[in-house]
């Protein structure tokens, strides 16, 4: 594709790469969401009118900043939507492209700081303690990525009118409390670094669990771009590197993790061949980043037992000893029950099913009401011979199921169980 | 006479490209590289991971200085380049750092390769 003549999927590419950016500064200069929304719509459409004409501009994003800003302040521009757009060939837009220079002293304007903190900013507004995680997702989606309403409901199995009624709810809720424009100090910037990275990941698992190739599983590449945006940002950040790391390892077994029925395919049972190798390498590349900063955190502990999952060619090639101490690490930092139950899956590898059941068992009281609790209690009875009490828990498990291929996935067990009994009896 | 092309782009651009895009642009260059091996000319290629999986060893300092992120000094100029392979970073970094040693001075990016095309020619090598 020619530079000077930018195609139709460039253009989209560009702007989309550009959108957070370009967001956060306009959010910074008028201090109000839908404003610089409004203005990054009109700066685009801007764009879409004069770039396949005259060429992208050298810094596409300081060209849709001074045009969107430029766009917002004209009160005649600022009611775009109610008359007719001004013709093509009138737009500020053309001059400015013509005129190189006129975006140098805005580039020199965005300080790298202001940057760092305005698009961090951008994500920390999606992150309102009071929104619940699936209002959090939603707006993210919509406001940082810009995936359309109707896109983001196609995800979430609501329809077009629901998910726009959620959106107004949660930028009302976001639009009555004040949001934090000074530049924020050493301990809040950490504070804000932490709950974007607890929202990208929400994001991320919001697609993980759906089958590959649906509109729901994209949110999984659209977290790992936010991921790499605020890698970008906080370079030295070995969390940064963990998070961006844990999704990329995660996302590469995507291809091999369902099968034609969309039933599950657990790990030790998927095609490694379907792995996406650029991204188990880039993940590992991570990984190792972060290990030299010697300050591990949760995201980093979940992406070396990913990356211990990725370097295994074959399921028996695991390092299972190394998956049960990250494990333990991540207990003493997360002390959580779901953490326990993950590592008695890697106990149980290491020292057998009864090792890996104690642990299970007093799990009992936090986890009683859990698919997977039941499920992998099952299949350590059933390992131990314990057939009556593995048919039990499994059965539990498939009235807990929360999809029916779990469902179906604890039946396949049980039947197979089932049959193995019939056939000695 | 062997020329290295050196290949640049908006990598936000390129990561925000769908399978699609991203499979008709291989497929593109894909042609241009069975031309290019037809006639011999074409030696290895390779394509690097976004800078955000770079590393940077300053060796202007001694000891030299290990900085997470791609070479971003404009002073320096790109003279040659390294292929190894290493078991990880760690790895990677002690060549640099042997190297830094025998040319003290700027600075190593360390970049982890997406894709490596071996020098499809028969005969391999320098200049002949």
């Amino acid at each position: 594709m020619s530079e000077a003549s930018p195609d139709a999927a460039w253009l989209a590419a560009a702007l989309a790469a550009a959108r957070p950016r370009v967001l956060a500064a306009l959010l910074r200069v008028f201090r109000d969401l839908d404003i610089a929304e409004e203005a990054f719509q009109e700066a685009s459409l801007r764009a879409l009118r004069t770039w396949p004409r005259t060429g992208p501009p050298r810094d596409v994003a300081a060209w849709l900043i001074l045009v969107g800003r430029n766009s917002a302040l004209d009160g005649k521009r600022r009611l775009a939507h109610l008359t007719p757009l001004p013709p093509d060939d009138a737009g500020s837009g053309d001059a400015l492209s013509n005129l190189d220079d006129a975006e140098t002293p805005l580039v020199e304007e965005i300080d790298a700081q202001a940057y760092r903190d305005d698009i961090l900013r951008l994500l920390f507004i999606c992150c309102h303690p009071d929104l619940p995680a699936t209002q959090q997702i939603a707006l993210a989606l919509r406001v940082v990525s810009g995936l359309t309403v109707a896109r983001i409901a196609r995800a979430f199995l609501v329809s077009e009118a629901a998910m726009e009624q959620r959106l107004t709810r949660a930028k009302a809720r976001i639009a009555r409390s004040p949001v934090p424009y000074g530049a924020p100090g050493p301990a809040e910037r950490t504070e804000r670094l932490a709950a974007v990275s607890a929202m990208l990941y929400l994001v991320f698992n919001a697609g993980y669990s759906a089958a590959t190739g649906s509109e729901r599983a994209a949110l999984c590449d659209e977290a790992i771009r936010l991921g790499r945006l605020l890698l970008r940002l906080f370079g030295t950040d070995p969390e940064v590197m963990g998070l961006l790391a844990l999704m990329l390892l995660q996302h590469a077994r995507a291809p091999a993790r369902f099968d034609a029925d969309g039933e599950i395919i657990l790990l030790e049972d998927q095609d490694r061949g379907l792995w996406r190798g650029p991204m188990i390498a880039e993940g590992l590349a991570l990984v190792d980043k972060a290990i030299r900063h010697r300050a591990p955190g949760p995201y980093q502990v979940q992406a070396a037992i990913a990356a211990l999952h990725a370097r295994a060619t074959r399921p028996q090639d695991t390092d299972w000893a190394g998956i049960d101490a990250l494990y333990a690490t991540l207990e003493r930092m997360q002390p959580s029950p779901v953490v326990t139950l993950n590592r008695a899956v890697a106990t149980a590898k290491v020292g057998g099913p009864a090792a890996g059941l104690a642990l299970v068992e007093a799990l009992a009281g936090p986890l009683g009401g859990y698919f997977h609790f039941h499920g992998l209690r099952g299949a350590l009875l059933m390992q131990l011979g314990r057939h009556p009490e593995a048919r039990e828990a499994m059965g539990r498990a498939i009235a807990l199921a929360g999809t029916p291929a779990e469902a179906a996935h604890i039946r396949r067990q049980l039947d197979r169980m089932v049959a193995a009994d019939a056939e000695k009896n | 006479m062997l020329y290295a092309i050196l290949c640049y782009k908006d990598e936000d651009v390129v990561a925000a490209w769908s399978e699609a895009e991203e499979a008709a642009v291989m497929d593109r260059l894909g042609r241009v590289h069975e031309d290019l091996e037809r006639q011999g000319k074409l030696g290895p290629s390779l394509r690097l991971l976004p800078t955000t999986a770079a590393t940077t060893l300053r060796k202007a300092s001694e000891p030299p200085l290990v900085i997470d992120g791609p070479f971003a000094e404009t002073k320096e100029q790109l003279l040659g380049f390294y292929v190894v392979e290493v078991a990880d970073l760690d790895e990677a970094l002690r060549v640099a750092r042997d190297l830094a040693a025998a040319n003290p001075g700027g600075a190593y990016e360390l970049r982890p390769v997406l894709l490596y095309n071996p020098d499809p020619r028969p005969t391999r090598g320098g200049p002949r």
